[in-house]
């Protein structure tokens, strides 16, 4: 293992005593906890740690936070891998294994660096342009795209670790743990308001983590501490370390990603989640989000060793790893003279600050200067040199408006470019939560300007910088925010922190540094690091007509990495502005979407994977199906039989013996499914008159009568046998699939059309087990369970209901068929209905009861020509076309979807009809969905008829049946259609829908 | 994620309730005089407004209540929820000064 | 009635009673099933004085009409389950002679009784880190200062529609879900508990 070469010998916020080991591109590396990937890799100073996207370039570590866009690694290996990780936010643990993405076969010698070669073939909009024909191509080229490019791979195998998620709720949410936000939080906290204090990083404090200031007097990492533990303290305040915002959503709702274990790695104790991901309702949002550095472009701009002057001084004073030994600091501001100053304090030789304002001026370059720096006033480094990584800058003179370069270029040897182009406030989250931007001239920066939810943006994200403005600001804000959740500041709400004022000279607005030559010629001027975006690209768009900001994107890809262009959209805006002669403003920015940084898809699925990935509903007769080995249908959530098979029983031999229990002895299903609407009151007869297409008016007390529902438009919605259970009472049935849509329906228009309508919905289908008993030896079993029901036929006719004891339990017995036999559904209690089912079973054990399942039913009423809405009609079926005119009512004035039945559409002739098939070779069976062609001799596509609804072997016919939808078929009895399949095509002829007992004795004995 | 104040149960998850489109649409008291056109205006023409929009929620999850939402479709700020029958209130579901 | 013994909770089939512990000891979070009360849904008219007081009579309860919120009286707890409708909880076995009083109370109104006593079970949920299992799956407000003991709301819990009611400041929850929802719910909780530690009590 190397030794911590570039470790400061003192200072950081780093554990010395706890070393960690880790692996990276395969070689082993000691860091200290405290430690990001970023900074042991630059205390041990690997470079470079990737490669580029389109070119694979070298790249080296530009920032130290959520903004880098070169050091994304693959961490770890296996089912935890994790791609598109963030070097500068993955903490370190013992034991850690990442490795470089986009480097093949290694990140040193990469093959696909050819692509830096062939860059001439890679311009802007290379997508578009060279893979757009001919078609059928692109899926060629993608291969080996996708291949040389990608951020890393997804994991092969299932994500062992588990995920979390958590409602919660907050009078204030305050967005980032800096100066500005904990000045709120506190404030907002001492109101005893509840509050959410949420920080990406592992400790709050943000750039005060970096060190150095001061607040209240004292240290302001004292300041922090004291403020954390006060948080800590009070009951109502939540705080969240390792949690980034993601998104922002309406009537603030936002989202929050924590990272539970990710940084112990094995350690991580097994019952927490990995990661947990907050959804937060908040009556008022801070926005504490502070700001990103941005580079200055110039030539070569992204070799190693060239990064944001802020992350140089954060790895210097918080991790103590020296990025570098010889420094040239590039700035146009103020801010990057304190880093100048840290780095010559940590021993890093600082060979020359670059400051393209003319005369840099005020006490920072002052004491820069004491310090024995040079500062080059008016200057410019205008090129990077150096192969892996930069070893030498080239500094020209600046002529006045910034335009041109003047004099002779000077050579300055370093190993570190510290970079500043001033600094762009993180207004993501406030984009996001639909806020209006305003670009400020003096910033030359995007910052909010009018919120668009209960929120306000304090500190470095509303573009102030000063620590002592930050302070008060947020402090402020904290009340303000607390104040309109209903809390008033309380007598023990102390004042605002303060901070020493502190004097900074005016930015000089700059972008990219003019060249000596042509730009896109022999060099680079990287814009966007992540996905190799260059100013030539800019400029090679602009000339190809993409002038907006958002076509500009699309077209170069600029901001559209996983990085979101964090540190290089503003200034591709100001490219794009001064090549289309208009100011930043008017150019306008692209939208910010969630979310901020990358969130893994495990996190999203949370503990909805596996089994719990959707509710499996269960009858109450389910374990005994389960231990009859019977194989499960889904039917909406809903867990059916769908056969019973026997050793040794193939699906279709069980089937065939299910059928023909029924049709010969009895069989017995479990229907509990079914929906079951309870309606109650006086006008209950109203709305059945209302809902279904026939009259309900003679229906006796204790009969049943089947019913078909129609949507509005007069398409078949559901069906199902309603029951009157007593004067003003009924029990209705639906579907299994639509049980809680026609409960909704009927609710619909008792509460928004007919509120005058006396009646009362209660769903019941849960409170009921219903036990279909069918066959011709339906009643001879039932008669054993039951002496308070008189089963005779003259006593107990078809399409009525019995209430009495069943098994001893008292039930409602329906007898109504769906399988065109004689059968009776006993309804029970849930609680009981595994004791009655066991009781029918028993019972039935002489008759050879057979517990049939659904397939066996589908086939049972296909024989009897029986619809299933759904299979039968598909939402544009009317019930003319299922051949039930019989049940749509002519006298009834009106009911729901009448008026839509004299539509020309669905009043004419021709349409869709159902239709029975018996193919020419009865051992056939046609396959669901199949087409059905008049005319099989000609070529495809030939003209489409229709297609088959339902098919099956019938085992009590002996041979295949099929119902069919077929334009006209009601008149197209006897003719013979054809069904193309692979290979072959199948003959049928068109018949009645009904195949067995069509005058229906069977159920009626 | 809209916040839906339900008129009973007070303020509610999007994910609670089910939306019942365009409010405010009687349906024919007598349809079978209604030419075709005017049924079919009925049953499938629908505004579409950039604004202010009346239309119908179910708290299905809840209390299964309907009720009335003037809802911006922009903002998606919720200007006023009432109950059915009720007219819509003046927060200017058609007027031309809707906001954008 | 039937006998009882032919009668199985929708839970029956996991087996809780073998698994229940006398005392839940550190368990951070104690899940029982708890089979067998009645349950009636009720319907009237909350703004008529005669609707309501035929109901007091009939059952001794005075129904709540604030949303969200659940009244006892007799034997009976009422939960609010909309302007016009609530859940009659009554002790196992009791259903059948409250909503022949609540029938023969209200015959002569515009009124609906329905005995659901099958339709829903009930997860018994506490220990110290209830609520937090349940902001796990459920997006209302359940802080101290909005829910508190004695309040009920229907929601989602996870992918089940769940009727809650806070019974103690503990907090305990009562958690009514439909019967073919509940093994789903149970196993949810059982993996949103298990962070916290979970122990299963007879609830019976």
């Amino acid at each position: 293992m190397s030794p911590q070469r570039h470790r400061l010998a003192a200072g950081g916020r780093i554990d010395r005593s706890r070393p960690l080991n880790f692996t990276f591109n395969g070689r082993r590396f000691e860091g200290y906890a405290g430690d990001t990937l970023a900074s042991a890799l630059i205390a041990n100073g690997v470079t470079p740690v990737a490669r580029s996207f389109k070119y694979h370039r070298p790249r080296g570590i530009v920032g130290a936070g959520a903004e880098e866009p070169n050091a994304i690694v693959q961490l770890e290996t296996g089912a935890r891998t994790q791609p598109n990780q963030r070097a500068t936010r993955v903490e370190l643990y013992d034991g850690l294994t990442a490795a470089s993405v986009n480097c093949w076969p290694s990140v040193n010698f990469d093959l696909g660096a050819v692509n830096n070669l062939l860059k001439r073939l890679l311009p802007a909009g290379f997508y578009y342009k060279t893979f757009m024909w001919p078609p059928g191509f692109w899926m060629r080229y993608e291969y080996f795209i996708r291949r040389a490019a990608g951020l890393g791979k997804a994991p092969a195998a299932p994500d062992p670790d588990r995920y979390d998620k958590m409602h919660c709720h907050a009078d204030v949410l305050v967005v980032g743990g800096g100066p500005s936000g904990l000045a709120a939080a506190l404030a907002a906290g001492r109101t005893g308001a509840r509050v959410i204090l949420a920080d990406g990083q592992n400790e709050f404090g943000g750039a005060l983590l970096d060190g150095g200031a001061e607040i209240d007097g004292g240290p302001a990492l004292d300041w922090v501490a004291a403020a954390v533990a006060e948080l800590e303290a009070m009951a109502e305040v939540r705080l969240l370390p390792r949690a980034t915002v993601a998104g922002y959503y309406d009537h603030n709702y936002l989202t929050i990603v924590e990272r539970v274990t990710d940084h112990l790695g094995a350690a991580a104790p097994a019952n927490l989640p990995r990661q947990r991901l907050w959804k937060v309702r908040a009556g008022q949002v801070v926005l504490a989000t502070g700001s990103v550095e941005r580079p200055l472009v110039f030539a070569d701009n992204d070799r190693p060793g060239i990064m944001l002057a802020s992350a140089a001084a954060t790895y210097v004073n918080r991790y103590a790893a020296k990025p570098g030994s010889r420094a040239v600091v590039f700035t146009n501001n103020d801010s990057a003279y304190r880093v100048a100053l840290d780095l010559a304090e940590a021993g890093i030789e600082v060979a020359a600050v670059v400051d393209p304002r003319p005369e840099p001026e005020g006490p920072l370059p002052a004491r820069t200067r004491a310090r024995g720096i040079e500062v080059l006033g008016g200057q410019a480094v205008v090129a990077a040199h150096g192969g892996g990584r930069v070893a030498a800058v080239e500094v020209m003179g600046l002529d006045q408006a910034g335009g041109g370069v003047i004099g002779e270029s000077r050579r300055v040897r370093c190993d570190l470019v510290c970079v500043s182009g001033g600094w762009n406030p993180t207004v993501h989250l406030f984009s996001q939560s639909g806020g209006r931007l305003r670009y400020d001239d003096a910033l030359a920066g995007f910052v909010p300007d009018r919120s668009a939810q209960a929120e306000r943006s304090v500190g470095a994200a509303a573009g102030t910088f000063a620590l002592a403005d930050c302070l008060a600001r947020g402090f402020e804000a904290g009340l303000e925010a607390a104040a309109e959740a209903g809390f008033r500041r309380k007598g023990r709400s102390r004042r605002a922190p303060k901070a020493p004022a502190q004097e900074e000279a005016p930015l000089r607005p700059f972008w990219v540094v003019p060249s000596t030559v042509a730009r896109g010629r022999g060099t680079k001027h990287f814009i966007d690091l992540q996905n190799d975006v260059t100013v030539a690209d800019v400029a090679l768009a602009v000339r190809e007509g993409y002038r907006s900001a958002e076509h500009l994107k699309r077209y170069t890809t600029m901001g559209m990495g996983t990085d979101q262009g964090k540190i290089g959209n503003v200034t591709g805006l100001a490219v794009l502005s001064e090549l289309v002669d208009a100011d930043i403003p008017s150019v306008g920015t692209t939208t910010f979407r969630p979310p901020y940084t990358p969130v893994g898809f495990g996190l999203l699925a949370g503990r909805e994977v596996g089994a719990l990935a959707d509710p499996v509903r269960k009858t109450a007769i389910h374990r005994w199906h389960e231990d009859r080995g019977a194989a499960f249908e889904d039917v909406g959530q809903w867990k059916r039989p769908w056969y019973f098979p026997r050793a040794g029983e193939s699906m279709h031999d069980a089937v065939n013996r299910e059928c023909l229990a029924v049709r010969n002895s009895v069989g017995v299903m479990d229907a509990s499914t079914l929906g079951k609407i309870d309606i109650q009151g006086p006008d209950a007869l109203r709305l059945l008159n209302w809902v279904y297409t026939n009259a309900w008016d003679n229906l006796k007390i204790g009969r049943c009568r089947y019913g078909l529902m129609l949507g509005e438009d007069g398409m078949v919605m559901d069906d199902g046998v309603t029951t009157r259970l007593a004067e003003h009472h009924y029990l209705m049935t639906t579907t299994t699939g639509g049980a809680a849509g026609v409960l909704a329906w009927l609710e619909m228009w008792l509460q928004t059309e007919w509120l005058d309508l006396k009646v009362h919905l209660t769903s019941v289908t849960e409170h009921w087990a219903t036990v279909a008993v069918a066959g011709p030896r339906a009643r001879e079993l039932l008669s054993a369970l039951t002496s308070d029901i008189d089963l005779s036929a003259k006593a107990f006719p078809f399409m009525s209901m019995r209430a009495g004891t069943v098994a001893g339990v008292p039930a409602r017995v329906f007898r109504i068929s769906f399988t065109g036999e004689l059968s009776f559904e006993i309804n029970v209690p849930a609680s009981y209905g595994m004791a009655v089912w066991n009781a029918v079973m028993m019972a039935g054990e002489k008759y050879g009861v057979t517990p049939f399942g659904t397939e066996a039913m589908h086939i049972l009423r296909a024989e009897k020509g029986y619809i299933i809405v759904g299979d039968e009609t598909d939402g544009t079926t009317t019930p003319g076309d299922v051949g039930m005119d019989w049940i749509v009512s002519k006298k009834k004035p009106d009911f729901i979807g009448k008026r839509s039945l004299s539509r020309p559409d669905t009043a004419r002739e021709g349409r869709k009809q159902l239709v029975g098939l018996l193919t020419q070779d009865p051992k056939e069976v046609l396959p669901e969905g199949g087409q059905i062609v008049a005319e099989p001799e000609k070529k495809p596509p030939m003209k489409m008829i229709g297609h088959v609804t339902s098919s099956y072997w019938s085992a009590s016919l002996g041979r295949s049946i099929a119902l069919a939808l077929v334009y006209g078929g009601h008149k197209r009895h006897g003719e013979t259609v054809h069904v193309p399949l692979i290979g072959k095509t199948v003959s049928a002829v068109v018949s009645e829908p009904r195949f067995y007992d069509p005058e229906g004795v069977r159920l009626r004995g | 994620m809209l916040l839906i104040p339900c008129p009973w149960c007070g303020p509610r998850d999007e994910t609670e309730f089910s939306c019942g489109g365009e409010g405010h649409i009687p349906r024919p008291a007598d349809p079978a005089a209604l030419t075709d056109p005017e049924w079919a205006d009925y049953l499938f023409m629908r505004k579409n407004p950039k604004g202010v929009h009346t239309e119908r929620w179910v708290h299905s999850q809840g209390c299964r209540r309907w009720f009335n939402v003037a809802r911006h479709t922009v903002s998606h700020e919720i200007l006023a929820v009432y109950k059915m029958g009720e007219p819509p209130p003046e927060t200017g579901a058609d007027s031309k000064q809707n906001r954008t | 009635m039937a006998e009882a013994y032919l009668r199985l909770s929708a839970l029956a089939h996991l087996g809780l009673e073998a698994r229940a512990v006398a005392d839940p000891g550190e368990a951070g979070v104690v899940l029982s099933e708890r089979p067998g009360r009645g349950q009636i849904d009720l319907r009237g008219e909350a703004e008529d004085a005669g609707f309501l007081g035929a109901v007091e009579q009939a059952i001794g309860l005075a129904l709540p009409l604030e949303a969200g919120t659940t009244a006892s009286g007799g034997a009976a707890t009422a939960l609010w389950l909309g302007p016009n409708e609530w859940l009659v909880v009554t002790p196992p076995d009791g259903q059948g002679a409250a909503a022949e009083a609540l029938r023969a109370a209200l015959k002569d109104l515009w009124a609906a009784v329905t005995d659901v006593s099958d339709s829903r079970a009930v997860i018994g949920l506490s220990g110290r880190h209830a609520r937090d299992v349940l902001m796990k799956g459920c997006s209302l407000d359940l802080h101290p200062r909005v829910f508190g003991p004695g309040r009920s709301a229907q929601s989602a819990v996870a992918r089940a529609l769940v009727l809650l009611h806070q019974t103690d400041e503990a907090p305990s929850y009562d958690l009514y879900v439909h019967r073919s929802f509940a093994e789903y719910l149970w196993l949810w909780l059982e993996d949103a508990a298990a962070e916290y530690g979970l122990a299963v009590v007879s609830g019976g």
